[in-house]
């Protein structure tokens, strides 16, 4: 019986990280839990513990459930009946599954019914749910928005809505407009104060809204009248329950049929403040938006892994000239690179998800008593750490998942293009990861900070240190050579002292940055568990020199005079 | 309303990853060589059980199997699915049991709890396909009985309400408790392990199963009862030794032959997308592909 956990020990390995102890102390706070409730870990060994089996779940959920509906869903598609979504019978079928499973609310306290799951863990099992079914992925993996209900709404709101999302209720995020996609400042949707009713109004329309008729939508809104940017957007919290909100549409989409992607009309529906007004965008979007990242940096991994699979079982089967067609050095070439690219992603992935685990877990605690000084200190340090690898993880691992159903395709030859076989459902599903939550453009534009104040460089230069077997330090010395590359590039850029220059190159840096720290991060692992990843850590770093001496060549080709031969009108 | 539910579960060789190693020379089943899984059918069952406890609140299920320590697998994994407790009848008199000695050590520990209003089983196991448990236990307990279920619809007043597979169609039944069902793969099957019960329950263990240098977590046990799963031998189901396992078996096995499968019967079907989906789910469900 297929099992997307235990099928692939890349993950188990993932979860084992040494940070995890900190991880679990952090979010555990000395066992507290264990006499109130049954479910609690009772020390940090019981806790990992509890993660892998809860993993063997979602895996086994996602490898049987999940996989044996995800084609039927692909071609129903969800419904729109009425101003309703009805979702395809699969996707129905998908989410009774998981909620009677007990996977929904995972992150949250036990006090409102959750799991208490570090964030790592919970990727792992978004990752496990979108490799069979991307599109369902996105209706589970939305429960995180739950996540910023309880960091920035108050008390009485926690103890009404969390405990209806840990028993399975699903949310949405309503922020994209017709006019106001990428540029979020531009949001029109109306929030009027009630005097008489003593909550606020919505009014307006919102487009692309995934799963759009959740239970529970958290609004981005202008409530202050007069205002044009982002200053004056709030963030709301609107209750199916209470009505107003229609689907006026369901979009038809290229891929991830099972999510359904709404237009809505709110039509003065009953809403209430979540935080303080003005502060919607700047601060609480700008959280929301981190968790989705992480999202979907973990369904692009999963995709990555679909794709992977997909064109291993493919070139096995296939013969022709008298062999299999994985024999060939054309065919074990792609499938070496979509690894090696996978398990660097995943790497990368997984190290952003622990950070963000530290310091969310050290916000929580400074929400119970004073954190002390070197607590203050790590969980700034962290939170750096995490805000400088989420654009990365989100950018890096949705180009992959795409470039590996690309070539997990061409591995498939005819076949792949006819509707026959799974891949084609990857390749059209990878497609939207590097758009939605923010397209791979804009990811370079929240990374390329890190770039000119030196952060991807001081942690090239911190892994440097790393003890490694003798067997990897090759790479690791390999590795220090391209940052040294990436640093001239960098320096190159800054020397020009164009914007627009810098903004031209950005791509290019970006990646450059990524590849190194990807690098160190597949070295550690190939260091760790030679049998896992010692192949794809030398076919990885093989790649990323040639990229990295790609983009150095064209970088310090640049000049501001250059960009004229670009410039478009 | 509340049911007292007995749930009647076995561990099975998993006969989906058959390897040349599967049987012995003997001809028995090499029990070491496969995977030991809960019986397909007893989960389906065990599925039937648990919506009657979420339909009627107090409700109980519990599990009883017969096997080795190993057995008690069974037991947890109907725990993580929302059983409330289980029985594990273990004992080297118990081995070597045909349908007779089964039935008769099953019905003995159904005693033993005391006559539940359901009980309920798989109509086979996938190691034996006697279909022969279910109705002896029934026969010995007398209870009415309503084989080849797919269905629980109701329990109202004494009376339950199901559907039953017959040959070129379903059949609706209603029959009085107390009553034993079996039910086929056709029934919905079993919901997922719970998170919050599998985390509760993992440590839960029978007797036989505690590690020879003592138990780690050692005071939980006393703490929680239900971490200890009750584990019967022949003495403690008041059983008599000449009816249990090998002695009670009259089965006699002569000759075990290696079969060859052979086309007996076509079946016609078109190139549509329903008769193809019903086709692998068919291949499937019957463990012949997967």
């Amino acid at each position: 019986m297929a099992n997307n956990y235990t099928d692939h020990p890349e993950l188990r390995f993932e979860l084992n990280h040494p940070l995890m102890k900190r991880i679990v102390e952090l979010k555990e706070r000395g066992f507290r839990d264990k006499n109130d409730y049954d479910y609690t870990p009772l020390d940090f060994d019981d806790a990992m513990d509890s993660y892998d089996r809860v993993l063997d779940v979602v895996g086994e959920i996602a490898g049987t459930t999940v996989a044996d509906n995800a084609e039927g869903v692909d071609l129903e598609g969800p419904h729109h009946e009425g101003d309703r979504v009805r979702y395809a019978s699969g996707t129905q079928a998908n989410l009774d599954a998981m909620v009677k499973a007990g996977m929904n609310g995972m992150t949250m306290p036990r006090r409102y019914d959750g799991l208490n799951f570090p964030i790592t863990p919970y990727t792992m099992c978004a990752e496990l749910v979108a490799a069979s079914d991307a599109g369902f992925g996105n209706i589970w993996s939305l429960q995180d928005c739950i996540e910023t209900l309880y960091e920035f709404g108050d008390e009485d709101q926690h103890s009404r809505f969390i405990p209806r999302v840990c028993a399975g209720e699903t949310m949405s995020m309503d922020l994209t407009e017709p006019d106001a996609g990428s540029d979020l400042q531009s949001v029109m949707l109306k929030a009027t104060y009630d005097e008489a009713e003593g909550c606020w109004r919505l009014n307006g329309v919102k487009r692309f809204i995934t799963n759009g008729d959740a239970d529970l939508h958290l609004v981005l809104a202008r409530s202050e009248e007069g205002t044009t940017d982002g200053r004056g957007l709030s963030m709301f919290i609107y209750d199916k329950r209470d009505g107003g909100v229609d689907v006026r549409r369901i979009e038809h989409k290229l891929g991830i049929h099972g999510s359904p992607t709404c237009e809505l009309v709110y039509k003065n529906a009953r809403a209430e403040l979540c935080g303080e007004r003005k502060l919607g965008l700047i601060k609480y979007v700008m959280a929301l938006m981190n968790g989705a990242r992480l999202g979907i940096a973990a369904q692009s991994v999963g995709l990555s892994q679909a794709a992977y699979n997909e064109g291993l079982a493919y070139a096995r089967d296939r013969e022709q000239f008298g062999k299999a067609i994985i024999e060939f050095p054309a065919v074990y070439d792609m499938l070496a690179l979509m690894k090696a690219k996978l398990d660097a992603g995943r790497a990368l992935l997984y190290q952003c998800a622990r950070y963000v685990d530290i310091y969310k877990a050290l916000d929580d605690i400074s929400r119970e008593r004073k954190l002390e000084p070197d607590e203050r200190k790590e969980q700034k340090t962290y939170a750096k750490l995490a805000d400088s690898l989420t654009p990365l993880a989100k950018g890096m691992n949705s180009e992959y998942c795409n470039q590996n159903t690309f070539d997990a395709l061409q591995i498939h030859g005819g076949s792949g293009f006819m509707m026959d076989y799974p891949i084609q459902r990857y390749a059209r599903d990878a497609r939207i990861t590097n758009i939605y939550e923010g397209t791979t453009q804009l990811q370079v534009v929240a990374a390329i900070r890190y770039v000119t104040n030196g952060s991807y460089l001081a942690q090239m230069r911190d892994f440097e240190q790393a003890e490694v077997s003798a067997d990897v330090a090759p790479l690791v010395a390999r590795a220090k050579v391209l940052a040294d590359r990436y640093e001239e590039a960098v320096a190159h850029v800054k020397e020009a002292g164009s914007q627009e220059l810098q903004d031209f190159a950005a791509r290019h840096l970006v990646e450059m940055a990524a590849d190194v720290i990807m690098l160190h991060l597949l070295s550690r692992n190939a260091s760790e568990a030679p049998e896992l990843f010692g192949k794809s850590a030398r076919v990885y770093a093989r790649f990323v020199e040639s990229e990295v001496a790609r983009h150095h060549a064209f970088v310090l080709s640049l000049t501001p005079d250059a960009l004229a031969d670009y410039r478009q009108s | 309303m509340s049911l007292r539910i007995v749930v009647l579960a076995k561990q099975v060789p998993d006969t989906r990853n058959v390897g040349k190693d599967a049987m012995t020379p003997e001809g028995t089943v090499n029990r070491a060589a496969l995977p030991a899984i809960f019986n397909p059918e007893d989960l389906h069952a065990l599925e039937q059980a648990l919506r009657l406890k979420d339909r009627y609140p107090g409700s109980t299920v519990h599990i009883v199997t017969m096997g080795p320590p190993r057995a008690t697998d069974v037991i947890r994994e109907g725990l993580y699915r929302g059983a409330d407790g289980g029985y594990l009848l273990t004992d080297r008199a118990f081995a070597g049991a045909d349908t007779l000695a089964t039935s008769y050590a099953l019905s003995q520990a159904i005693r033993k709890i005391g006559i539940p209003d359901i009980v309920i089983g798989g109509r086979q196991a996938i190691d034996g396909d006697t279909a022969q448990v279910g109705p002896q236990v029934a026969q010995k307990l007398d209870l009415n009985q309503v084989t080849y279920v797919v269905n629980v619809e109701s329990v109202e007043q004494g009376k339950i309400t199901c559907t039953r597979h017959i040959d070129g169609g379903i059949e609706r039944v209603e029959a009085p408790l107390p009553i034993l069902l079996t039910v086929t793969s056709g029934a919905a099957p079993c919901r997922p392990r719970n998170a919050k019960l599998l985390m509760k329950y993992k440590r839960a263990l029978a007797p036989l199963e505690h590690p020879a240098e003592g138990l780690p977590y050692a005071e939980e046990y006393e703490k929680k009862p239900y971490l200890n799963i009750a584990q019967w031998s022949v003495a403690d189901v008041d059983g008599d030794l000449a009816q249990c396992g090998l002695s009670g078996s009259p089965t006699k096995v002569k000759v075990v032959q290696n079969i060859v499968f052979k086309a007996k019967e076509s079946k016609r079907l078109t190139a549509a997308d329903a008769d193809v989906e019903g086709l692998i789910k068919e291949l499937l469900d019957s463990h012949t592909i997967g």
